[in-house]
Formats: C-alpha cells, structure tokens, sequence
C-alpha cells in the first residue's frame, strides 16, 4: 500500500508554493516518512521555521506549527524546547535563513547541544528574493547579484556544525530521496543539537543562471557528487575532489543542554551555588 | 503579620515582580545597565523550577522568550537601548502575531553605545515606534523600586489579558537606585493569565475573533495545535494578503489597546486640580519635579506634577481636558524633547510647553525645575 502522506499534511494547505522541480517537497515528504517512522504525536511535535521558500514549510504540517522571522528558527525552537523539554521539536529552513542571517543562532545552539533536529535545505541560493548569492553558493556560480561569478568561498555548512558543537551532523541530497527520512529519523533519535543538510536544487534561480538545462540536470548533478561517507573511506583522495560526502557525517554523546539545565535546577533546589 | 520588606535594586525589583506574576521563563544577553535582572533570574528562577538562558544576542533572547510564551510559559527579556533596537524585529513579530511577553528595558544614553553608565529617558519613541508597521504599544515607565516591582506584576497582567508584548522602561537610575520595598503578599495583587481556548480542539483557531478582540491562546504542547506566522493572517493563522482581512485584523490589533486604555493608561496628579503650572513628568525626573513643585508651592506658585506611570498608550484625553485651565506644561526630561512633543501633540495649543532637556547623563534637577515653574508663572 502506498504510504499516506495525507495523515501528517493540514488539510486544504496544499498545493504549496515551491516551484516545478524544487527539491523541497522532497525533503518535506521525507520528514513525513521520519515522523511517522518514529510514531511522534502531532500535538507534541512542533516544527519551526523562519523565512524562504524552506520555511514555509511548517505552514503544510499538521503539526504545531511556528513560522517566525528571518534566520530566527533556532531561537525560537531553543525558547520552546526550554518551555517543553517533552516536544520533539524541528528547526526547518534554508541555507541563507540559516547560515546567513541566522547563523549566530545556527551556531549556538550547535554548542548547546540542545535536543532539536535541524533540517538546512540547502540549494546554494537566496530562491524566494529571486536568486541571489548566499554563503553556500560556490565561488564563481551565478547569481542575481554575482553577474560575473560568486567571489565569495561558501560554508561548508556540515563542518560548521560539527566545529560548532553539533552532536549530530548528517548530509543528503534531494536525489537520494529515500535516504532523506533515514537520516531524519536517526537525527531525532540522538540526544542533542542534530543538523540534516539536504543538498537541493533551484532550478528557477539557481539552475537556469548556471547553465543546468533542466531538472533533471540540476538532479543528476546531486546524484553524480554524492559519495556515501562509507565509501569514501575505500577511495582515493584524488578520487574525491568536487565530490560531496553523504550519510551520518558525525556522532557523539555529550550532555544535552535541557538535561544540563534540570541539573542546574536540581543544585538551584538542594541550595549549592 | 507585618509584611517582607527589603532593601533592593530597581532591576532586582524587576525580577522579583516577574517571580511574583508568575514569569517562569528568561532569555537575556548581557547589557549595561539592565544586566542585573538576568543575575537574579539566573538565580531564582531553577529555584523554582524556572529556566533562564543566556542567548547568543539580543534578538536571540527576543526570539526563545516568544517561542517560550508560545509553549505556554509567561517569558521576560531585560535590555537596554542597543539591545531595544536590536529586539524591534521580533517586538514587530510579538506584535503581530499576539505572544504576550514582558520586556524591561533601562533607558541609558543613546543613540547607539551612547552612554552606557548614563541615565535617561529617550526610548520612549522607540518604545511606540521602533518597530515597523502599525502596531500598538504599552510601555510603563515606573519611577521608584516599589514601583518597578508593581508595574512589572502589571507589564505580565497587561501581556497576558492583551496578548501582546508590554515595555516596562526605568531610566538607568530607577533601574540602579536602591530603596526600601515591601513585598506584596501572594494574592495581595492581581496576577492575570491568559484566556485559554473554550473550543475543542478541532474548531479553534489563533485569532478567532468571535471571542472579542482578545482571542484565546491556546499553548504549543497542549491538546491545541495551530500556526503562528509573522505573515499578516487570517483568524486560523494562516497568511492572507486578502485586502479586507488584513485591514481588518491590523485595525483589531491597534483597537485591542485603543478601546482598553482607561484598563491600560495609569497616572498621578499631585496638586494639579487647581495648579496654573503642570510639570509632566515620569521616572527619575519625576521625583525631581515633585520636590521642585512643593518647593514651589511654598512659594506661593500654584504648581502641580503629572506623573506618567504608563506612557503608552498615552493619557491625551486628561492631558487636553487640564489644557483648558493652566497657563502652562513643563516637561523636564532626560532626552531632548521627546516627552514635550508628545504633550504638544494633544493639548491642541491651549497652553505652552516648555522643555527641560537633559542628555549629558546628569538627572534633572530640582532646582533647574523650579527655576523653569518661576519663569513661566
């Protein structure tokens, strides 16, 4: 039977706004198969995004639902997830909202290592302003304001988070569909700050302005870079030059903040400073 | 039994009183010369099962305190002027999308880093109007500890009956003078908490506005889920730019305050009844205008004090009906006018205003005061 979507979507909000070929629906189908894998309660799970074409996202989940201000998700979601330690709580979004604007709270709550899964639906561009550059758009790419080719040197976004302090960090791609709700499901799991980037396309902004021809270009190009991390280890370094790895990049237990935090109330109540 | 009483910090009055009115949540950045609020925060609230953070920046503690109120739990920020214009985003998002949220801001020199160590009263614009768009704004602005720790059980009471994000803004010397404060008993003030949903579940909606122009709030983790967008919306949260709805929800917001304002505004008139010189007033200066106006009645001169206690929404209607009868208004304020301007918009030129304006960091002082009362008489 096939799975149904519908059970996690809110009804009458589709269709959504994202363009024919954005990788993004991909990754909100793949977030569906993650919750319902891990049987969350809908009223006890909240999803938080802030501004893009990602992060409206949370606006189809029938979910509680929070769509806040430019780059501002991980803010917020820390501010809920303090409130209610017991919600499974999401951070969805794109890469300017959150590694541009956001990044300073992108980066903190890596450190804190606090108990949410961040969701970076990266497509290397700026889609909903019309496509200009943001700080994972390769050096030399095109881009409304890169006329001549991008000068700047991108993130790499899964090694900001693991320097950072994420204690989870994974990458796939829109290719690689069923990956997406693995990857989603073991980053719920672990307990901590967890970061699943998605490498998507844009084809409206980002595709047209780089000589992708189509979709199906833009497509092939993620399943042509990707090499699953485990892979990787077998193969020659040269081998892996403008390749992109793919998988659980990085793991490791260490205390989560809201946990750390009841420890602080614990020693506020027996009296000890 | 005689009442708790302590020897306190206008800014530890501040934490107190949101202790009091039941803030079980704190996202602050340190900053000059409100930083104490969030040291008495960090101390009392796990005490109590609260929790307080310290966020990456001023609009990251802007942000935790909204998702916290959110999740049901009443939320306080502390700052001061850098930090109030770096909150203005997220004060627009609280605006719009109703959070009730507490933010106590002691007013230093400005603009910019200003004077960090400085007092003064020029946030008050920034206050009302720092933040894009139409919106309404509450702001109180107490002038002693007792004071500060009253008005902020009310800045939460106001937030929560309003759904709204509520200013409470000392000058820097309120918010660092130390006074004598008796500790209201529990119940002794009101403590209001948001209107929960009535509905089941199935049928409620953010903004419905069948329940008056407050709606209920429902809380993210409870048996209630819903949408919050910045987006204007519709009363089921979700984004409209239909013409008619987003005219008529901005119009119910501004109306939520407008229509409530004998429920919001406070004030105290000290011998204005028959006085021919009013000093408006609020805060520090305040307590330098009534010193300068017993002074001044010793004298003989009919001088009375209007104290602001919130200065949004504004008492223009009491302000205009006392124009009609005295020769003239002083301002004295720690900012260059903005308080006078304020005056002047709503007494329709029945009277001059004259201004006192301090921004060297230094209070206005009694004498300055009286020397202005005897110069206009």
């Amino acid at each position: 039977m096939a799975f149904d979507y519908d059970k996690y979507i809110r009804p009458g909000k589709l269709p959504h706004i994202w363009c024919p070929g954005c990788g993004h629906g991909i990754v909100m189908k793949g977030l569906i198969r993650a919750i319902d894998t891990l049987k969350l309660e809908k009223n006890n799970t909240c999803i938080v995004s802030g501004i893009g074409c990602a992060s409206r996202l949370p606006g189809y989940m029938d979910c509680c639902t929070l769509h806040t201000a430019h780059g501002r998700a991980a803010a917020f979601a820390t501010g809920v997830k303090m409130a209610r330690p017991e919600m499974t709580v999401f951070c969805v979004g794109g890469d300017g909202d959150g590694v541009a604007i956001g990044g300073n709270h992108f980066i903190h709550a890596c450190r804190r290592n606090i108990d949410i899964t961040y969701i970076l639906m990266n497509n290397h561009i700026y889609g909903m302003t019309g496509g200009q550059f943001s700080p994972a758009t390769p050096t030399g790419a095109k881009a409304s304001t890169t006329p001549y080719g991008n000068p700047d040197p991108p993130f790499d976004i899964a090694k900001l988070a693991i320097g950072a302090g994420a204690t989870f960090v994974a990458r796939g791609t829109a290719y690689h569909a069923v990956q997406i709700d693995k990857l989603i499901v073991e980053a719920v799991r672990h307990k901590g700050f967890s970061v699943v980037e998605i490498l998507d396309d844009c084809p409206t902004t980002y595709g047209r302005r780089n000589k992708y021809k189509s979709v199906i270009e833009m497509m092939n190009h993620l399943k042509e870079v990707a090499v699953p991390v485990k892979a990787a280890e077998k193969m020659a370094p040269e081998l892996l030059q403008g390749k992109v790895l793919t998988g659980v990049l990085y793991k490791e237990d260490k205390p989560e903040y809201c946990e750390q935090y009841q420890k602080v109330i614990e020693r506020a109540q027996g009296g000890i400073k | 039994m005689a009442k708790k009483v302590g020897f306190l910090q206008g800014n530890e009055a501040a934490a107190h009183g949101a202790l009091y009115a039941g803030c079980r949540f704190f996202a602050g950045y340190p900053i000059t010369p409100s930083t104490e609020v969030a040291e008495v925060m960090s101390v009392e609230l796990p005490k109590i099962g609260g929790k307080f953070i310290q966020m990456e920046d001023e609009i990251g503690a802007m942000s935790a305190i909204i998702g916290a109120s959110l999740a049901g739990v009443k939320s306080l920020t502390s700052t001061s002027g850098p930090g109030l214009s770096l909150k203005q985003e997220l004060i627009g998002y609280a605006c719009i999308t109703e959070v009730p949220c507490v933010i106590f801001n002691v007013m230093r020199g400005g603009p910019s880093t200003g004077m960090p160590t400085g007092p003064s009263q020029s946030d008050i614009m920034c206050a009302k109007w720092g933040t894009h768009g139409d919106h309404a704004a509450i702001t109180l602005v107490p002038a002693s500890v007792q004071e500060i720790f009253e008005e902020t059980v009310r800045a939460f009471n106001l937030a929560e009956k309003y759904r709204m994000p509520v200013l409470v803004m000392p000058d820097e010397i309120v918010g660092h003078m130390r006074e004598r404060i008796e500790f209201p008993d529990q119940g002794e003030l009101e403590v209001i908490d948001r209107t929960p949903p009535s509905v089941p579940p199935e049928q409620y909606m953010p903004y419905d506005t069948s329940f008056g122009d407050v709606p209920p709030l429902a809380a993210f983790g409870s048996d209630y889920r819903f949408h919050v967008t910045g987006l204007n919306k519709m009363q089921d949260g979700f984004p409209t730019t239909k013409a008619s709805v987003v005219q008529a929800e901005e119009e119910r917001q501004i109306r939520k305050v407008e229509a409530n304002k004998a429920d919001i505004m406070k004030w105290e008139e000290y011998l204005v009844d028959d006085a021919d010189v009013v000093i408006v007033a609020f805060g520090s200066t305040s307590r330098s205008a009534r010193f300068a106006v017993n002074e001044a009645r010793k004298e003989g001169i009919k001088a009375g004090l209007f104290r602001l206690i919130t200065f949004w929404p504004f008492p223009e209607e009491r302000l205009l009906e006392i124009s009609r009868r005295v020769k003239a208004f002083v301002t004295p304020e720690m900012s260059l006018g903005m308080c006078n301007g304020v005056v002047r918009g709503c007494i329709e030129g029945n009277a001059p205003v004259h201004g006192i304006y301090r921004v060297d960091g230094e209070p206005v002082n009694p004498g300055e005061i009286l020397g202005k009362i005897k110069e206009v008489n």
